[in-house]
């Protein structure tokens, strides 16, 4: 019996030297895939519609994103999905060119015209909002658009 | 000779403080590429703007309720069918192609060859040529955005059907490939001639109509 007490006795520790290593290894990796978010979102994640024919937006900074859908704080904003944000506040369409001219100050001229608007918009939004924003943007003369969906079927 | 060794640094919590890092950009992180539809306006036409006159027949009018249902050409349909019923009416060729730069395009010589078996033969109501062909698309206001994205899909479905087919016969490859290795090698002109054919070969000409309220 003595040996065998002895035995347990000498438990050896699982050695975690390496931890900090692998650690480091994962926390690179999302540094560097990481991208900050830049504005807060004042409506309710919207729940993007699905198609097939999607292309993928390239150049972020030409990017400027409207946001349609549901309010988070109904109390303030009023119900319903057709809550439109620029920036980080809730507005409405008649505040876009402004939103887009603004936008252009941050880029050069020459790539003013590749500038693309993106329209995240709720499933449920009602497409009389999305074209109140579109007649706004064409006023502007912002004509590239893309409607956000996730990539899917489709159906 | 005051220190015999050198006291080792303790990196017991070096562990801890990659773990906080590691967690707060595990929080922070969102690897989603933004993606969509997306689509060109037309320019704000003027205020003497005349609209030019387009045959009836060479419109695909598709009009969504305010229940999202679909009423194209004056029928209803279930949004499953309306791929082929596009594909139907842009691949029609039942005449002569608009003239551009003073150069008649003719007829559809390629509407034929890329046509299915189960596809309807030439129809004299439907479309003259591919890039006459106009789908217009008519919703309500209270339209679901969601229903609106799918006819959208749909009918871009459509017109990329169309166009793998006929890079397939001519080039041996899909639209999709060869746009692909255009990417790739944006230098290359013979690619882009041939995209560029295909593109003029099946113009998207997919108009959004005020909608209803």
């Amino acid at each position: 019996m003595s040996k065998f007490r002895k035995k347990k006795k000498g438990m050896p520790a699982v050695n975690t030297a390496a931890l900090p290593d692998i650690v480091f290894m994962l926390l690179f990796f999302f540094m560097v895939t990481t991208t900050m978010r830049e504005t807060d979102l004042r409506i309710e994640n919207p729940r993007l519609p699905s198609a097939s024919e999607v292309k993928k937006l390239e150049h972020k900074s030409l990017v400027c994103t409207i946001y349609v859908g549901k309010s988070k704080d109904p109390n303030r904003d009023g119900v319903g999905y057709n809550k439109i944000q620029l920036n980080d506040k809730i507005a409405s369409a008649d505040q876009v060119p402004a939103f887009i001219i603004n936008a252009r100050t941050k880029v050069s001229e020459a790539e003013v015209p590749f500038m693309t608007t993106s329209i995240k918009a709720d499933k449920e939004s009602n497409v009389g909002t999305i074209t109140d924003i579109r007649i706004k943007l064409r006023d502007v003369n912002a004509l590239k658009i893309s409607y956000s969906a996730s990539k899917g079927a489709g159906n | 000779m005051a220190r015999r060794e050198n006291p080792e640094i303790n990196a017991g919590s070096m562990a801890d403080i990659a773990f906080l890092l590691l967690i707060f950009f595990l929080v922070t992180t969102t690897m989603n590429v933004d993606s969509g539809v997306s689509k060109k306006l037309s320019e704000k036409p003027p205020a003497d703007y005349v609209p030019p006159v387009i045959k009836e027949k060479n419109i695909f009018e598709v009009n969504i309720n305010r229940n999202n249902e679909l009423l194209v050409e004056g029928e209803r349909m279930e949004i499953k069918d309306l791929k082929d019923a596009a594909i139907a009416f842009i691949n029609n060729g039942g005449g002569e192609g608009k003239v551009e730069d003073g150069i008649a395009t003719g007829l559809c010589d390629y509407c034929n060859s890329v046509r299915k078996n189960d596809e309807p033969k030439t129809s004299e109501s439907s479309s003259d040529h591919p890039n006459k062909a106009i789908i217009t698309v008519q919703s309500d206001r209270l339209t679901e955005y969601g229903t609106y994205i799918k006819v959208q899909n749909e009918l871009l479905r459509a017109y990329t059907d169309l166009r793998n087919r006929l890079s397939n016969k001519r080039y041996g490859m899909s639209f999709d490939a060869l746009e692909e290795s255009y990417d790739g090698d944006k230098t290359n002109e013979a690619l882009r001639k041939k995209v560029e054919d295909i593109k003029t070969s099946y113009p998207q000409i997919i108009s959004d109509a005020e909608p209803t309220s």
